[in-house]
């Protein structure tokens, strides 16, 4: 059951949009998203959504993975549209018990529902086909002018690599772990919030005292291997731009602008 | 002088209660000296609590000698700057395959070592291929180190090691937690290394049957060396193993048994094959009489 959660995922396959470097991608989906309440009408999200729908094209991913990652916050989407669609004051449309529902909020509550289905849909697009290791790499190398301020840049990734690493494997422990207890008598579905919370401790207990021997472990292994930090280190795969990256920046540049214009220029004309 | 020399190793483990008042004083080490070929293939044996792993730690510079002097390969591994030189001449490889791979990708894994040694990444893929090559994994190079199995992760721990190119590689215990498939797996790459590869391999085990291919048995008990010689010196001694408490082979037991009840069987035999051709060449002696 635990392992059914994945994060990061990543959709293996050929693609120029896998081939794309990791910085690209992390830029471009930042871009996305701001674009995304930059862009004040319809047309604007229509625009991001063809802009979108060409970009999960390109990177050969099928449809369902992405609406799979959707499933995940439906709940959060229902809310944010509940709460727009009930609590935003404005022209009456129809009203029972103590909600009302305005013309306002309906046109609030689609706003909010595309926008985020846009925003998650692409975030997911850049997870699929980014490798969790590339995609650590990137924010590397794109905070890098940080390590100015002293913020230990190669650490942090690193030590997100290493974290990313050892998901499946403390998971499938806590399974174990879950199991085990379960078989000495331990119950953990049952009883109130409290009850189970405690029940939680006879598994949190064994899974961090592994986890401290597993950190313990790696780190001789580690050492043994030479790692002393990112001083002087070389990369295997080191990040350099290309041309496909260049012309990648140029698409996302155009469909801001491009988007930015013909959404204000619709806009002026029929006065939103 | 040899690649690995010891010289009077003594390893303390200092026990603290919980205010930090000695306890007590566990020697894990007791005077042990060791002074390996280039090219060899060494075994260390001996059951948990020998010792056998405090004294691989201090090859490979984790952990520093209480007492006595190791070199590898001339460097003192007491001398702080050599540190990293010493590592990159003495690769390790640990028990648990899934606390020593770091990458997220068999390849990237690989070449985690070279990267350390600021090696041009040219030369990186290089080294990841010849490695990953050498141990027969280059087909899973593009590969998830969680869907592998057991075996096939530890020859790419042993494959990060290679592609430092060390002149040693210290594997402890790296069989421990593996199925005999998977066992049988490791010991044919190790043996790989050691022959096509000419590189000095020490092989901590507790499996009497991966040390019947080394060149010269340590067998530890008590932190101390106990025993000493090839394998076949090793085994002809089947009372002082059963007096160390260690496992014989079940052939060379056969044929030390037969041997007890009077025929004529020669000393130390370590395979069938071996002990078939011995009962045959006693079954014509008989028949020619």
């Amino acid at each position: 059951m635990l392992r059914d959660i994945t994060l990061g995922q990543y959709y293996q396959t050929e693609s120029i949009i896998h081939k794309l470097d990791p910085r690209v991608k992390l830029g471009g989906t930042l871009l996305y998203i701001i674009s995304l309440f930059l862009f004040g009408s319809y047309l604007g999200y229509v625009i991001a959504a063809a802009f979108l729908g060409i970009v999960i094209r390109l990177s050969h991913v099928p449809f369902k993975f992405m609406v799979k990652g959707m499933r995940a916050i439906f709940f959060l989407l229902l809310i944010t549209v509940g709460f727009n669609l009930f609590l935003t004051p404005g022209r009456e449309l129809v009203s029972f018990w103590k909600l009302t529902i305005t013309a306002e909020g309906v046109r609030m509550a689609v706003t909010m529902a595309v926008r985020l289905t846009l925003l998650i849909i692409g975030s997911s697009v850049m997870t699929l086909t980014t490798t969790p290791n590339n995609l650590t790499d990137g924010m590397e190398k794109m905070m890098k002018p940080l390590k100015v301020f002293r913020v230990p840049v190669h650490e942090v990734a690193m030590i997100m690599s290493i974290a990313l690493r050892f998901i499946p494997i403390l998971m499938e422990e806590t399974d174990k772990i879950m199991k085990a207890q379960i078989a000495r008598g331990a119950d953990f579905d049952s009883g109130n919030v409290v009850q189970r919370a405690k029940a939680l401790v006879p598994l949190l207990v064994p899974l961090f005292i592994s986890a401290f021997r597993r950190a313990n472990d790696l780190a001789m292994a580690m050492e043994a291997r030479c790692y002393r930090g990112g001083e002087g280190r070389t990369k295997m795969k080191p990040l350099i731009y290309g041309k496909r990256d260049r012309v990648a920046y140029l698409c996302i540049c155009l469909y801001l602008v491009s988007g930015i214009v013909l959404s204000r220029l619709i806009g002026m004309a029929t006065g939103y | 002088m040899g690649i690995v020399r010891t010289q009077d190793l003594v390893y303390e483990y200092i026990r603290r209660d919980e205010e930090g008042n000695v306890e007590g004083i566990t020697t894990a080490v007791d005077h042990v000296n060791l002074d390996i070929v280039p090219g060899e293939f060494i075994a260390i044996l001996g059951h948990n609590g020998s010792g056998k792993s405090t004294l691989a730690k201090h090859i490979n510079a984790i952990l520093n000698p209480t007492e006595g002097t190791v070199w590898v390969d001339g460097m003192d591994t007491s001398e702080e700057e050599q540190i990293w030189d010493i590592r990159r001449t003495a690769g390790m490889v640990f028990q648990n395959p899934d606390n020593q791979i770091i990458g997220q990708v068999v390849e990237e894994d690989v070449g985690f070592g070279p990267e350390n040694m600021g090696i041009p990444t040219a030369e990186i893929w290089e080294r990841v291929e010849e490695s990953l090559k050498a141990v027969g994994m280059y087909e899973y190079r593009k590969h998830s180190p969680n869907k592998l199995s057991g075996g096939q992760k530890q020859r790419v721990s042993i494959a990060g090691v290679l592609a430092m190119h060390p002149k040693c590689i210290v594997l402890d215990e790296p069989t421990a937690m593996l199925d005999p498939k998977g066992r049988r797996e490791v010991i044919r790459a190790i043996r790989g290394l050691n022959q096509v590869e000419e590189i000095t391999v020490i092989l901590i085990t507790h499996y009497m049957e991966e040390i019947i291919h080394a060149d010269r048995v340590f067998i530890m008990d008590g932190g101390q060396v106990a025993m000493e010689g090839t394998p076949r010196e090793i085994f002809s001694q089947v009372e002082k193993l059963q007096e160390l408490r260690l496992d014989v082979p079940q052939v060379t037991l056969l044929s030390y048994e037969l041997r007890r009840r009077g025929l004529d069987l020669p000393d130390g035999i370590l395979t069938a094959g071996e002990l078939a051709d011995a009962c045959e060449r006693l079954r014509q002696k008989n028949s020619g009489r």
